[in-house]
């Protein structure tokens, strides 16, 4: 009970925070939205996808991932503004769950990334992809859990280094990997065997796969509860771990 | 109010491939009694915001034991959470907020409900004197205005003590005897105020009672005036060459009214003497008698950086 308080308390604020400058929530959406534009006709062809939405579908699952990782993975940045002001150290003098301090900081992540997400979306409908209603809320929600472990662990290592100059180079190492063995701007169905035998050990593949999979209307994939399972064991863990970041931190 | 027994803390930096253990806080014990206004004395990398951050609960002690109004620092960090407020050195305030959703947020964190929670905030604003600016954001205020909003912070949920960290490192000296007139206001509404300060006239004019740290350790304790009156009498400041003062010294070393002397580093002597006023023309006549030239002479009623000096051998100034 005091837990969910906590939450929404920290959440609100958040929340009004982010409306007061919501410009942000469209920088972020800009980047994916020039690589629907501007890359996704290439496409077709190059995938030998009979038709261009038959290529959105295999693309834009990619797409929403992406961007749910690197929304999540760069959230530190603000966490370390919010130390340096001294508005940490000032909510952990008070009885606040350390839990919530963080939970309602990822929850705005999250909320902000399914709106970029319904951007995008509505974007992709306009070339003509299609998805059953039932199964994009699962991909929603894949990538709901996505951004809260990226966004957590991000806050856990912000509250460690405590620097920017320390957190943009470890995010972007983290982040390139994880991005190019997921499979996300080309499936890893073109890749070599060792390559695919890498990939498999990387669990945000396995989020792609299952996404796409809800993508194209195969709900019943094993990839999709597979996928939503790894990601949700490792959303819980990381916001294990950066809850407790949040109880010991100094300064 | 606040007991402390063997408070210890230290910390492991890495220099290159060298850990270093640093003893921040070597064993404090201190006892802080209702309604008052205590001080932490002592130059920067004393320990004292170690200390404090200790008591607030914000990092936790390597050994020792503090109860803090009424409640168990080790065994029982939370309950101290609730009956204490904290203001940071650095401020605690966000550029895009305003003063009243600060105030607001804050006490909501301590559960205090939502009509309550507007209710105190408008107070502490009207309080503080920030009605005016209540409601543009925190980035617009000047640095003493921010400062007051720090402290509306600390004592929103209307603590039995609040923990200052030097409330007045970088205001100017009208902000500074401002807040110093706040403070004293908390002291009146019956709060215990802990702050620590590396000015020695702050710690003389507001402080009840001030411990006195270096080193991580506290070299002394008691009001300011005990403090003074320890050191007993006056110092005489003896201006000499630094070629004459060895031989002043040792002129001056064997007089009866003279208590203590030392040499300055760049020449000079200090005279701890029981009466100023009678001991000057007899050092006067002493020098006059040996030859030696005075550059000047100048009479120090006991301050606390006397009583800092006798107790560490160091001025406070200079470190």
């Amino acid at each position: 009970m005091k837990l969910l308080r906590d939450t929404w308390l920290i959440f609100e604020r958040q929340i009004q925070l982010l409306l007061r400058n919501p410009v942000w929530v469209f920088v972020g959406v800009f980047q994916p939205v020039m690589y629907l534009l501007l890359f996704a006709p290439l496409l077709k062809p190059a995938l030998n996808a009979p038709t261009q939405a038959a290529a959105y579908k295999i693309f834009v699952p990619g797409l929403l991932v992406l961007l749910a990782i690197f929304g999540g993975l760069f959230q530190g940045f603000g966490l370390i503004a919010e130390l340096r002001a001294g508005v940490i150290e000032r909510s952990r003098v008070t009885p606040v769950s350390r839990l919530a301090l963080l939970l309602g900081r990822s929850l705005r992540d999250v909320v902000s990334l399914i709106v970029q997400a319904v951007i995008i979306t509505l974007l992709a409908l306009l070339f003509d992809l299609r998805v059953f209603i039932g199964d994009l809320l699962l991909a929603y929600l894949m990538l709901a859990l996505i951004a809260l472990m990226t966004s957590a662990v991000s806050y856990g290592v912000a509250l460690k280094v405590k620097s920017e100059d320390a957190l943009a180079p470890l995010m972007n190492t983290v982040a390139q990997p994880v991005l190019l063995l997921s499979g996300i701007l080309l499936p890893l169905t073109f890749a070599p065997g060792w390559l695919q035998g890498i990939a498999d050990w990387n669990p945000f593949s396995w989020a792609v796969d299952g996404t796409r999979a809800l993508f194209a209307g195969d709900l019943g994939n094993d990839k999709v509860w597979q996928g939503l399972s790894i990601i949700a064991v490792l959303a819980a863990a990381g916001v294990v771990w950066a809850a407790r970041q949040f109880a010991r931190s100094v300064r | 109010m606040i007991e402390t027994r063997g408070l210890r803390k230290s910390f492991r930096s890495r220099a290159g491939r060298e850990t270093k253990t640093v003893d921040a806080v070597r064993g404090v014990d201190l006892t802080v009694a209702e309604g008052e206004i205590f001080g932490f004395l002592g130059p920067n990398g004393a320990g004292k915001t170690t200390t404090l951050r200790m008591l607030a609960t914000l990092i936790e002690p390597d050994g020792g034991e503090a109860t803090i109004a009424g409640a168990d620092l080790r065994t029982d960090p939370a309950e101290v959470r609730r009956r204490i407020g904290y203001v940071a050195q650095g401020g605690s305030t966000w550029d895009e907020s305003t003063a009243r959703e600060e105030l607001v947020l804050h006490a909501r964190l301590y559960g205090i409900g939502k009509a309550e929670a507007h209710r105190r905030a408008a107070r502490a604003l009207d309080a503080f004197q920030l009605t005016e600016y209540a409601d543009r954001k925190c980035k617009t205020y000047s640095g003493g205005q921010r400062r007051r909003v720090d402290i509306a912070l600390g004592i929103i949920h209307e603590p039995k003590i609040v923990f200052l960290d030097e409330p007045t490192t970088g205001l100017d000296p009208q902000s500074r005897a401002h807040m110093w007139d706040e403070i004293r206001r908390l002291r009146a509404d019956g709060m215990t105020v802990f702050i620590t300060t590396h000015y020695l006239d702050e710690a003389d004019a507001l402080c009840d009672r001030i411990a006195i740290m270096d080193h991580g350790e506290v070299v002394a304790e008691g009001t300011p005036a005990e403090l003074k009156r320890e050191i007993s009498g006056d110092v005489v400041l003896v201006g000499l060459d630094a070629a004459a003062t060895p031989q002043a010294a040792e002129v001056l070393d064997t007089e009866p009214y003279v208590n203590k002397l030392e040499t300055g580093d760049e020449g000079g002597l200090r005279l701890y003497v029981d009466e100023g006023a009678t001991a000057i023309p007899q050092v006067l006549r002493r020098l006059d008698h040996a030859g030696l030239d005075l550059r000047s002479i100048e009479l120090h009623r006991p301050s606390l950086d006397d009583v800092f000096l006798t107790k560490t051998g160091r001025s406070l100034r200079e470190s």
